[in-house]
C-alpha cells in the first residue's frame, strides 16, 4: 500500500517535470526549428492597435507559419516591455526617449532598431451638436494646459447649446499613451504639462466613445477612431491660419498641424521572419491596410526607413 | 486490521502537518506581500520622497517633462469619497436586504431572492464598469443636468451595487446564527416583529452585522477597474458628488505597466500600495477593537 503510494506520487512528480519542460521548450521554440510555427510578439500603441492586429490577420493568411500576436495598452506599455525584452516589436505612436533608448540597451544588450510604418492624424473631437467648427492649437493649450483659464464654451465664442452649464469637459489619455505625449509636447509646447482634473481614458476608442455622448466634452484620438457621433474639428496653427480638417492629403502636406508618423521597435536586428513581417509592411500591400484602417500610409517616393533614425 | 492501523499512525501527522502549514502560511503570504511591497517603494520613500508634501498634496505629475510632483491627496480624497458614498447607500441597503431575507420574507421568496444576489456578486467588475460608462454616464447627465455622468455619484452607486452582496450574505448569515430561542422569547413577551428585530436581533447580531459592513468597505476601498472606468479617472479633489475623482487603486492600475522597473514613478507607486495596506489595516484594526470593545461590555 505504501509502496504503491511512492510509486504514484514518484510518477506524478516525474510527469509534472515532462509537462514542465515541454511547456519551457514550446516557448523557447519561438526562433527555432523549420516546420514549428513561429510566434512574433508585438505590443504597444493603443492609437495602433487596429492597424497591427488588420497587419497580423492578412499576413498569417498569407504566411501560415508565422502567427503574430498584438496586444495594446499603450506606446508606453509597449515600449516599456521593449525595455525589460519581453516583445519582439514594440508599437510606438512616439518616439523612444533617448534614456529609453540606453536602458533598453543596457537591459538586453540590443539597440532599438527603429521603423516608420504610416503616419497618423490627431483628431480633435467634440460632440456632434457642437456648433464648433475650428480651432486653433494656441486655443487647444488654453484648454488643457497647466495654468491655463479657458474652461467655459463661451469664452471659445461658441455657444454650445446641448452643453446647458458651459462647462469643457477635457477628455484626455492616461500617462502611459503615445499620443498624451505627443499632444503633451506638440500641443502645450516642450516641457509643459497638462492641467489636472482631465477626464483619462485608458484607449482612443474610450475617448470618442466618452465624447459622443457627453455633449461638453472635447477629446484627441487618431483620425481612425472617428464616429457619426461625433465632429472632428478643422485645426488651424494659430489664430488667423486657415484651418485644416485631418486627411491623408493634409497629413502628408503638412498643413494638418497635428499628425506624427508611428513606429515599430525591434531589439537589435530582426531575425529572419520577422524582417520578412517588417519588409511585407512597407509593402504596396502592408501600405494599404494603412490607408484603410483610417491612418496615413508612408509616402511613395519616401525613404522606406529602416534602422536609420527617420524623418519628422 | 493492524494495516489500518499503521495507515491511520502514518496518515494522521501528515495530514496535521498539512493544515499546520496552510495555517502558517496564511501569515507568511501577508508578511512576504507586505515585504516586497515595501521593498519596492523603501528606497525612494526613505531617501527623496518628502513624505508630508506626498500626503498634503495634490499635484499628481509623476511623468512630466518638466517638474515631477508626487502628491496624493486627490486620489484619497477620490478614495474616500467614492467608497463614503458607497457605504451610505450599501450599508442601509444590505442590511435592510439581510434583515428582510431573515426574518420578514417566505421560504420561497427567500431562495429566490439568494440566488439573485448571488448573481449580482458574480458580475464581473469589469462589466460593472462598463454599464457605469455607457449606462450611468448618459443617465447623470440628462438627471441631474451635469457636465458630465463620470463621477462620485457614478463610481459610488456602482460600489454599492458591488458591495450589497457581500453586506447581505454576510449580514443574514448574522442574524441566521441568532438562536431562535430569542425570537420566541421577544414574540412571546407581545413584541410586534419590527421590535423583536430592532431591540433583539440587531444588538445579538452586531458584531457580525459590523462585519459585514467592514468587508463591504475592504472591497470598495480595493475595487480597482469598476471605479477606474465609472468615476472619469480625473485627479481632482471633488467638492460635489457630480465631480470626476481619480483613485489610489485605479491610478497604479493605470500607470504601472508604463512605468520602468526600479524608476521613482515605480516606487511612488509602491509607496501608495504600502498606503494601501496601511488603510485596509487601519480599518481592520478598528474593526477588532470595536469588536472587542462590544464582548468587553
Amino acid at each position: 500500500m505504501l509502496k504503491n503510494f511512492r510509486i504514484n506520487s514518484l510518477a506524478i512528480v516525474a510527469g509534472a517535470t515532462l509537462l514542465f519542460q515541454t511547456g519551457c521548450s514550446k516557448k523557447s521554440g519561438d526562433n527555432g526549428s523549420a516546420g514549428e510555427k513561429m510566434s512574433i510578439q508585438n505590443q504597444g500603441s493603443d492609437t495602433m492597435v487596429n492597424l497591427a492586429q488588420a497587419w497580423a490577420e492578412t499576413y498569417s493568411e498569407m504566411d501560415s507559419s508565422v502567427s503574430v500576436e498584438v496586444s495594446g495598452g499603450g506606446s508606453g506599455t509597449g515600449i516599456a516591455a521593449l525595455i525589460n525584452g519581453t516583445v519582439d516589436v514594440a508599437n510606438s505612436s512616439r518616439k523612444l526617449e533617448e534614456g529609453e533608448r540606453a536602458k533598453a540597451t543596457q537591459n538586453t544588450g540590443k539597440e532599438p532598431q527603429e521603423y516608420m510604418v504610416g503616419y497618423d492624424a490627431l483628431a480633435i473631437f467634440v460632440h456632434k451638436d457642437n456648433s464648433l467648427e475650428e480651432i486653433t492649437i494656441e486655443q487647444l493649450a488654453g484648454i488643457y494646459g497647466e495654468g491655463s483659464t479657458v474652461t467655459k464654451w463661451s469664452q471659445l465664442g461658441v455657444k454650445n447649446a446641448a452643453c446647458t452649464n458651459d462647462e469643457i469637459i477635457r477628455v484626455s489619455r492616461q500617462n502611459n499613451s503615445g499620443t498624451y505625449h505627443y499632444f503633451r509636447e506638440a500641443v502645450l509646447g516642450k516641457g509643459h504639462d497638462f492641467k489636472l482634473g482631465s477626464v483619462d481614458m485608458n484607449g482612443s476608442k474610450d475617448v470618442v466613445e466618452l465624447v459622443s455622448n457627453t455633449p461638453c466634452a472635447i477629446g484627441y484620438s487618431g483620425m481612425g477612431y472617428a464616429t457619426r457621433q461625433v465632429k472632428m474639428l478643422r485645426v488651424a496653427k494659430k489664430k488667423g491660419d486657415p484651418a485644416y480638417a485631418p486627411s491623408i492629403e493634409t497629413t502628408l502636406d503638412h498643413t494638418y498641424p497635428i499628425s506624427r508618423p508611428l513606429y515599430m521597435y525591434t531589439l537589435g536586428e530582426p531575425s529572419e521572419h520577422l524582417k520578412k513581417y517588417l519588409d511585407w509592411i512597407h509593402s504596396d500591400a502592408g501600405q494599404q491596410i494603412v490607408k484603410e484602417s483610417g491612418y496615413v500610409p508612408l509616402p511613395k517616393n519616401g525613404e522606406m526607413s529602416s534602422g536609420t533614425p527617420a524623418k519628422e | 486490521m493492524t494495516n489500518k492501523r499503521g495507515i491511520g499512525a502514518l496518515t494522521e501527522p501528515i495530514i496535521e502537518g498539512l493544515i499546520r502549514i496552510c495555517g502558517i502560511s496564511a501569515i507568511l503570504f501577508v508578511i512576504g506581500i507586505f515585504f516586497f511591497v515595501f521593498r519596492e517603494g523603501s528606497g525612494f520613500l526613505f531617501t527623496k520622497l518628502n513624505l508630508w508634501e506626498f500626503l498634503t498634496s495634490a499635484e499628481w505629475y509623476p511623468d512630466s517633462p518638466s517638474n515631477k510632483r508626487y502628491g496624493v491627496l486627490a486620489l484619497i480624497a477620490g478614495t474616500a469619497s467614492v467608497t463614503i458614498l458607497a457605504m451610505m447607500i450599501a450599508v442601509p441597503f444590505g442590511l435592510g436586504a439581510a434583515i428582510f431575507i431573515s426574518e420578514f420574507c417566505g421560504q420561497r421568496l427567500k431562495e429566490t431572492f439568494k440566488i439573485v444576489i448571488e448573481l449580482l456578486a458574480a458580475i464581473p467588475s469589469v462589466v460593472w464598469g462598463f454599464i457605469g460608462l455607457t449606462v450611468m454616464n448618459p443617465l447623470i447627465i440628462e438627471l441631474f443636468n451635469a457636465p458630465i455622468g463620470l463621477t462620485v455619484l457614478n463610481g459610488g452607486i456602482i460600489l454599492a451595487l458591488m458591495s450589497v452582496p457581500i453586506i447581505v450574505s454576510i449580514g443574514e448569515d448574522a442574524l441566521k446564527a441568532v438562536p431562535d430561542s430569542y425570537r420566541e422569547a421577544a414574540l412571546a413577551l407581545g413584541t410586534t416583529r419590527w421590535q423583536m428585530v430592532y431591540r433583539v436581533l440587531l444588538p445579538a447580531a452586531k458584531n457580525g452585522l459590523l462585519a459585514a459592513a467592514l468587508l463591504g468597505i475592504g472591497r470598495a476601498v480595493g475595487e480597482t477597474i469598476a471605479v477606474l472606468m465609472a468615476t472619469g479617472h480625473a485627479v481632482n479633489i471633488p467638492t460635489s458628488v457630480l465631480d470626476s475623482v481619480r483613485t489610489l487603486t485605479a491610478t497604479i492600475a493605470a500607470e504601472l505597466g508604463e512605468a520602468p522597473v526600479g524608476s521613482d514613478h515605480y516606487q511612488v507607486l509602491f509607496i501608495i500600495g504600502i498606503l494601501l495596506f496601511t488603510i485596509t489595516f487601519i480599518v481592520n484594526l478598528t474593526a477588532d477593537l470595536i469588536v472587542k470593545g462590544i464582548k468587553g461590555k
